[in-house]
């Protein structure tokens, strides 16, 4: 096979300029994509990925500079182009399916005239033969009742429909090349399979090259022919995608390789840690309980199901078609479940099934409409007062945004002792001791504390976070998709963490996710939410490998590089 | 199916020693802390316009506070007999159709307009920012009476609200003197100034409120009313800080406007309003304009002051707002 490169790019370097000093953050890539090929470009935020991409369709952000190196595309070099020439290769050569559908439409336009734009600007059709292409590209993006589709605005579109749009809109000049820049990472799995399914089918129809940025290995595997893994603005390794899943020789990639969850998810050495980290956690937190049980002001009689959901029930009134009436929302509709002390048990659903809802209200921060939660035996319902304090001490949440959970005006050390402060614990010289304690239990150094959230990484926050749950020596935390906004590294620390905490503190767990891969490191039970309601609810091993409703299949289906693996 | 590799495709590892692998997340603890102020006062440090801003407030605040540094000459003392007389050593701007000394009378006249503006603006952010941030968090009814308050006083325009009241109060209390005289203005501004600021922290409220912070503090026990103060209206405080550094030199214009009336503060209060109005019949016989042009110019460029300040510290405070 003789063919000719598509692209090539080689010994890329990209910088950043800020106060005349060039920041680099691409520095000698090298990558080849072939005609009808998907390549993948694999690395974590920051690793320099997007501004490869970004590079190659001449659209660096803010001071970004091409400094070195060429990008040849069909032979010709485009790094220095102008704006000029940018433009015409934009759309018909190279199309750019950007990352947050929710952000890239313009939500005063059709979506129809949104994708009518791109076929007009590329001089392909003008007027009623434009609308007729619009309907076809539609329908080839996996749209029904197309023509009715065109004329929405985008906020009439789901989240799906409108990657899908942005699909069409992408491919509608039919480029030779196309950028898809972590085009699902905003999407629930079900939706992100679907999407991908979608995209893989067209372009091999099409014969379109794609250039694929993704963080997660496991999707690149599944998609991709070529893997390019950054790291740092650096290739650090570049191959064949399954020899690089199954050999990976540089050490980045085998950190990556072991903790991708897709991947991680699939080993049995997961599992048996797991069991170890349960058997050390229900044993600790035992002798808690024994504890609890004989100590004044404490919410407690030792039960071994620290927290039981009975018939858990939340509705929402929304305003309805006319001012005097309302619409009745089940965000949860009849959930039973128990917590076992030291156990960690898992809610799964996508966004709208209801599993957050079901979290605020075990915490008490959202009034329930039915049902009861009781806390070691007690109706936290019932709790007022000095009780209810108490019983806020035992429950503590984490929640999912590392970037609006910490006060932005607090030091981190303020941070962690507010909890204490709150509740009158100690001198603040006991408080300090305390606080430098707890950073040091989430692996964080003591010299953090004098500083701001807004200086730390997400997964630093993470850990605050973390250790401010923890002041109050809760026996119940509650992670509200506490790792999903991490990079898959520092998800898999956080995860360790959270066992190691586990085991060491017998703390149970309330893990909320939408995403199914996390669940094997660190829960024991599942419940699968869909619509408000739980659909199975089991044991973490049944679940993922005997589930028994098809809902639970599709979120499994849908972790990616899941088949790839079974063989790894 | 294995497919052949093509070329530029091979497998390809980058020397381990020139791609070291640092520990995930690692942590830099030399450089020294920093918070969203600090890194404000940094960036403001390094803007022209602060910086001149800066200046030129410094020097209005040493003219307020010793105006006897810069001229011998007694605003109040005013001989028919030098009215309109040019410049002449020791009165580097002549005198004015009263006879008194102008540079000496917009020296002094700094205290009052710039009172007005501190006093007006202080009242507005503490009434505006409590009725707004209670209006913003308790939402629902509260926030439905306060809202449709400061509707009402929103639909009036201020000067014409002032003008009204500041009248009434005129006829019932003609002899006011300087501070009767400027709590008065102060007063009429404030009750009519304040629904702006209150709509700004309202929203501003109502956006940090719903931040997970929030939730995290409401779960660790804290008190409803320890959040708001705490957590969230510090939170909330960058938008209104701006507005309010803008509608200082707002409220000194309103009041120069107020006194060239005739209504603002009284003729014994020495103001620039006051020697602007006084100086109105000048222009149209259209002899010694410097006359008018030293307060105006000294207004002018206080008011510009206030508002370059009010830009440079929103394009700190504000990331969203920032120009590349």
């Amino acid at each position: 096979m003789s063919q000719q490169p598509l692209l090539e790019v080689r010994n890329l370097d990209v910088a950043f300029y800020a106060d005349k000093k060039a920041i680099p953050a691409v520095e000698g890539a090298n990558l080849t994509v072939y005609p009808g090929q998907t390549v993948a470009i694999v690395g974590e935020s920051g690793s320099g990925k997007s501004t490869t991409a970004h590079a190659i369709i001449g659209l660096l952000p803010g001071t970004g500079r091409v400094t070195g190196g060429e990008i040849l595309f069909d032979g010709k070099d485009i790094a220095h182009s102008s704006t000029k020439d940018f433009e015409s290769l934009r759309g018909d050569q190279i199309g750019l399916v950007p990352q947050d559908p929710m952000s890239n439409l313009n939500p005063l336009w059709r979506v129809g005239t949104q994708i009518k734009e791109s076929l007009v600007a590329n001089d392909i059709a003008k007027g009623k033969d434009a609308d007729r292409r619009v309907n076809g590209l539609l329908a080839e993006a996996g749209l029904n009742d197309v023509e009715r589709r065109a004329r929405q605005y985008p906020h009439e579109f789901s989240g799906g429909m409108r990657q899908r749009a942005l699909i069409a809109m992408g491919l509608a000049a039919r480029p030779k090349l196309l950028i898809a820049d972590e085009p699902t990472s905003a999407l629930d799995v079900t939706v992100q399979k679907q999407i991908l399914d979608h995209l893989d089918g067209l372009t091999d129809e099409l014969g379109t090259a794609v250039l694929l940025i993704t963080h997660d290995l496991g999707l690149a595997a599944e998609r991709a022919d070529h893997i390019v893994v950054m790291y740092k603005g650096r290739v650090v390794e570049s191959g064949p995608a399954l020899e690089i899943l199954k050999n990976p020789e540089h050490p980045y990639t085998q950190r990556l390789v072991s903790s991708a969850p897709s991947i991680a998810s699939q080993r049995l050495s997961s599992v048996r840690a797991r069991a170890e980290v349960r058997e050390q956690a229900v044993q600790t937190a035992g002798e808690i309980a024994a504890q609890v049980a004989t100590t004044q002001g404490e919410v407690g009689k030792g039960h071994d199901d620290i927290i039981v959901v009975e018939n858990l029930t939340k509705v929402f009134m929304l305003p309805g078609d006319r001012p005097w009436r309302k619409t009745e929302l089940r965000a949860v509709d009849d959930v039973s479940f128990r917590l076992r002390r030291g156990t960690t048990t898992a809610i799964v659903g996508e966004s709208g099934s209801g599993k957050s809802t079901v979290a605020r209200m075990v915490l008490g921060l959202l009034d329930r409409t039915g049902g009861t939660v009781h806390f070691d035996g007690y109706d936290t319902g019932q709790l007022k007062g000095k009780r209810l304090m108490a019983l806020r001490r035992q429950m503590q949440p984490v929640f999912q945004n590392p970037y609006a959970s910490l006060d932005p005006m607090y030091s981190i050390f303020k941070s962690i002792e507010e909890p204490l402060a709150t509740h009158g614990i100690g001198s603040s010289a006991e408080r300090e001791a305390k606080v430098r304690d707890l950073l040091e239990k989430v692996s964080l150094p003591g010299s953090i504390m004098r500083r701001y959230p807004n200086e730390l990484s997400g997964g630093q926050r993470q850990r605050v976070a973390i250790a401010r749950a923890l002041a109050l020596e809760p026996e119940v935390v509650v992670l509200d998709e506490a790792v999903s906004a991490l990079d898959v590294l520092v998800q898999a620390q956080i995860l360790e963490l959270l066992n190691d905490l586990q085991a060491e503190m017998g703390l149970s767990y309330l893990f909320i996710t939408h995403d199914l891969a996390v669940v094997r490191q660190i829960a024991d039970n599942v419940l699968v939410m869909q619509d408000g309601k739980i659909v199975e609810a089991a044991g973490v091993g049944e679940v993922f490998d005997n589930p028994r409703e098809g809902y639970t299949r599709r979120l499994l289906d849908a972790i990616p590089g899941r088949d790839l693996l079974a063989s790894a | 199916m294995p497919k052949p590799t093509l070329a530029g495709q091979e497998r390809y590892v980058a020397p381990i020693e020139e791609t070291p692998l640092a520990a995930v997340d690692s942590i830099q603890v030399d450089e020294a802390p920093s918070s969203q102020w600090k890194e404000a006062w940094k960036q403001l440090r390094r803007n022209p316009m602060f910086l001149i801003s800066a200046a030129l407030l410094a020097v209005l605040a040493v003219v307020i506070a010793f105006p006897g540094l810069f001229t011998n000459a007694d605003p109040r003392f005013c001989e028919v007999g030098r009215s309109l007389d040019p410049p002449s050593p020791g009165h580097p701007f002549g005198f004015n159709f009263q006879g008194c000394d102008v540079w000496s009378r917009t020296l002094y006249g700094a205290r009052a307009s710039v009172a007005v503006g501190v006093l007006t603006t202080l009242f507005v952010v503490v009434i505006g920012g409590i009725t707004g941030a209670i209006a913003g968090f308790k939402g629902g009814w509260a926030d439905a009476i306060i809202s449709r308050i400061s509707d009402i006083f929103f639909a009036i325009p201020l000067i014409l609200a002032a003008i009204v009241s500041l009248s009434a109060l005129t006829n019932a209390f003609p002899d006011r003197g300087f501070w009767g005289g400027i709590a008065a203005v102060v007063v009429t501004l404030a009750v009519f100034g304040w629904p702006q600021i209150a709509r700004i922290m309202r929203g501003s409220v109502i956006e940090v409120k719903n931040l997970e912070f929030v939730d995290a503090a409401r779960a660790i026990g804290a008190k409803d009313s320890r959040n708001l103060w705490r957590h969230i209206v510090p939170n909330a405080m960058s938008p209104v800080i701006v507005t309010a550094t803008v509608s200082l030199g707002i409220f000194i214009v309103a009041e120069a406007t107020l006194s060239f009336l005739g209504l603002g503060l009284p003729f014994t209060v020495v103001s620039w309003g006051n020697d602007i109005a006084e100086a109105q019949r000048l222009v149209r016989s259209g002899t010694r304009l410097g006359v008018m042009f030293v307060p105006a110019a000294a207004l002018a460029l206080t008011v510009l002051s206030f508002i370059l300040l009010g830009d440079a510290v929103r394009d700190a405070l504000d990331p969203k707002a920032k120009k590349r």
